[in-house]
């Protein structure tokens, strides 16, 4: 599926700060189309449980993290947890999107073990945890990397979301998120992952306070590595949701990304990585009527229902919708919908 | 045929029925909004305008039970109300306050069965006299034929007394969709689409500027749309009194019509064929309360020139599940602007510039 053609990263940084949105929305949708000339949209049924809301990373532009002591941390208990698997399921899910925060005191047992329970209890698939976690889990165990995957992956995590990327330039991580892993370590815990035949995605957390080039050079940095291993599924960009968060306090001139922002960014994602299959709309950030709107900007992909959402939500957005919803957005948006499984296998068509 | 409207609109020609039928018909979103945004360029260069203004529904009380609307109450329910006019009169001092100054309010309301015409007039003439310097955008062709009717004046008596108490301009409301067998379906009880344009036509005629709207994405069809659009610029060829068009994404929640949002697309492809179509029409207005803060800043860029004001707060589309604020600041507006490349400009009810945010 390689395009033969790529994108400089020079060009690119013309594309984004010079070219008309509707040139890029234009080239982006003919790739889209040449790639999934069928016209079908995705989406998987699924729901996101944060098993434990305590994190030492404390990333200044997320709202969801609490310390230890306070009162409303939590972990998740196996009750809590096996009625969560009990409803997605119920409603037709295929897969959990299993994420903490990364709590100080859980170590690769605690993981291991919730992951065990799963698998013995429930036919679900876990996409789980992101390179933060496992990082922090190789550092706390003294293992390498590559052996907390194959413990993690022995006890039933079956792929990786792409989260904890933000944006995969150390100049701008050094200063929203000083104490999470940096760019190199994000992308090695994907290396590795790939390597044992574990599937990822990958995010991108733009507008903060990042540049343009920032943006490019991420997008630069997981175009060569999915070269190396083509084990990433799909791309997923996002817009910073300044509310609640340390961030804005510190940087109050910092407005939110808009439509035109997000939109120019998803069309030269599809661009520029031409070696993804999918790229993913982000209705949690944009709203129902922009993701549709995404679908003729590169997007082919709705994402997920999140039967559950509470990182996002916490930093002040409300979109929300049913399955429902999402299969009729897609449909008048003139696409076909369809319900896929986490490898973007297509599981029912929706007429 | 895209290649021969594309030609059209370069050479500022007009667009036939047909031709604005195919691009309702045609995917060609990126390609549509792009000879839109040329043609809002040709007409108002980079400006995008927006106003400090103050929405103000006296009563939700209505007589009307159109199925589309989940504003109205009947008399003696519980949620009914009705405004004082010292309730309004507080209203519009706290709106002056919170933003500093305020350019215009926008009155329009519910046909309430017992207020008679005197009301109406006083509401206006208190805001007058208190705010020399706001402008009054009030009551739709649908509440001017109401007072007639109430009051036994003519519909052009009316719209002059309405004058002399102080109204400015007209909003362009209740105009729904002009043809007769989809408003028969979506709000029987409402004025005729002949009637709204009479009134609009009286209006200009009595040198009094209005706005046109259209409610989109409920049961009409393209050629309903096409239609509604092309009598619109026929009486503005007559009058030339419209200052600028709405369109209004329908809102289906708490509302006897179940039907899905209008897609994003669909409402870039609206905005942006009502500015090819509308040679005549100086503006086109992104109603951001409908179409959401995101879509109608990227609406700037498919042939909208102009966005709702601050409005501050909302309650007509927020009936219908709105998913938008009330209200939206200064800053904010100015920052949604500046993404897309253009320059904000606070204007007055009359469109001109009172501030460019260069």
């Amino acid at each position: 599926m390689a395009n033969t053609l790529r994108l400089e990263k020079e060009y690119a940084l013309k594309m984004i700060q010079e070219i008309h949105l509707h040139e890029l929305g234009k080239e982006a949708d003919q790739i889209r189309r040449r790639l999934h000339p069928e016209e079908v949209v995705t989406f998987v049924v699924d729901r996101n449980i944060n098993y434990t809301n305590v994190c030492i990373n404390r990333c200044k532009f997320c709202a969801f993290w609490r310390p230890k002591e306070d009162p409303e941390a939590y972990v998740i208990t196996y009750d809590e947890l096996s009625q969560k698997i009990e409803e997605t399921i119920a409603k037709g899910g295929t897969q959990i999107l299993l994420q903490g925060g990364v709590h100080p005191e859980l170590g690769l047992d605690f993981y291991v073990e919730m992951l065990r329970f799963i698998k013995k209890n429930f036919k679900i698939h876990v996409h789980g945890f992101s390179p933060p976690e496992i990082t922090f889990l190789s550092r706390k165990e003294g293992l390498s990397v590559r052996e907390i995957l194959i413990r993690l992956k022995e006890a039933g995590l079956d792929t990786i979301p792409g989260g904890g990327a933000e944006i995969l330039s150390d100049r701008v991580r050094i200063r929203q998120s000083p104490n999470k892993i940096k760019s190199d370590e994000w992308l090695s815990v994907m290396r590795e992952a790939h390597l044992l035949g574990m599937k990822t995605s990958a995010t991108m957390m733009f507008g903060s306070i990042d540049s343009d080039e920032d943006i490019i050079e991420h997008l630069d940095k997981l175009r060569s590595l999915q070269d190396e291993t083509a084990g990433f599924t799909a791309f997923i960009p996002w817009s910073f949701q300044p509310w609640n968060t340390e961030l804005k306090r510190e940087n109050p001139e910092i407005e939110p990304a808009g439509a035109v922002k997000y939109l120019k960014v998803l069309a030269l994602s599809r661009i520029y990585l031409n070696n993804f299959p999918n790229i993913q709309v982000s209705w949690v950030t944009q709203g129902i009527k922009i993701a549709q709107v995404g679908l003729r900007f590169g997007a082919n992909d709705f994402g997920s229902t999140m039967l559950e959402e509470n990182v996002v939500r916490a930093a002040g957005v409300s979109y929300r919708v049913t399955m429902d919803e999402i299969i009729s957005a897609i449909k008048s948006a003139g696409f076909k919908p369809a319900q896929r499984d986490t490898y973007y296998n297509v599981l029912k068509y929706f007429e | 045929m895209f290649a021969e409207i594309k030609g059209k609109i370069e050479a500022g020609e007009r667009l036939s029925r047909d031709d604005a039928l195919y691009l309702f018909q045609s995917d060609r979103i990126h390609e549509i909004g792009e000879l839109a945004d040329k043609v809002s360029r040709r007409v108002n260069g980079d400006r995008v305008y927006f106003i400090l203004n103050r929405h103000i529904n006296p009563t939700n009380i209505c007589v009307n039970r159109c199925r589309f609307c989940a504003f109205s109450r009947s008399k003696g329910d519980r949620d009914a109300y009705e405004m004082t006019i010292d309730d309004i009169l507080e209203d519009v001092r706290k709106a002056k306050q919170e933003l500093g100054r305020l350019s215009e309010v926008h009155i329009v309301s519910g046909l309430h069965p017992d207020w008679n015409f005197d009301y109406y007039l006083e509401i206006l003439s208190s805001i007058k006299s208190e705010f020399p310097e706001i402008g009054i955008k009030a009551f739709t062709a649908v509440e001017i034929d109401y007072f007639s009717r109430k009051s036994g004046l003519s519909e052009e008596e009316v719209m002059l007394r309405l004058k002399e108490a102080g109204l400015d301009i007209m909003p362009g409301g209740g105009a729904e969709i002009f043809e007769s067998s989809v408003r028969n379906q979506i709000c029987p009880e409402k004025i005729s689409g002949e009637r709204w344009l009479k009134i609009a036509k009286t209006a200009h005629t009595l040198g009094i500027k209005t706005n046109a709207t259209m409610l989109y994405g409920h049961v009409e069809s393209y050629e309903d749309r096409v239609d509604h659009l092309f009598r619109l610029r026929e009486l503005q060829d007559q009058t030339g009194g419209f200052l600028a068009f709405i369109p209004l994404s329908y809102q289906p929640e708490n509302t006897d019509i179940k039907v899905p949002y209008p897609s994003g697309i669909d409402d870039l492809k609206t905005i942006a064929i009502s500015r090819l179509v509308l040679d005549n029409i100086p503006h086109i207005k992104a109603y951001w309360i409908m179409l959401g803060e995101k879509l109608a800043q990227l609406a700037l860029l498919f042939g909208a020139d102009c966005l709702e004001g601050t409005v501050i707060e909302e309650r007509i589309a927020h009936s219908a599940g709105a998913r938008s604020k009330r209200g939206m600041g200064i800053s904010e507006i100015v920052h949604l602007v500046r993404e897309t490349g253009k320059i904000p400009v606070e204007r007055d009810s009359f469109y001109n510039s009172l501030r460019i945010y260069g």
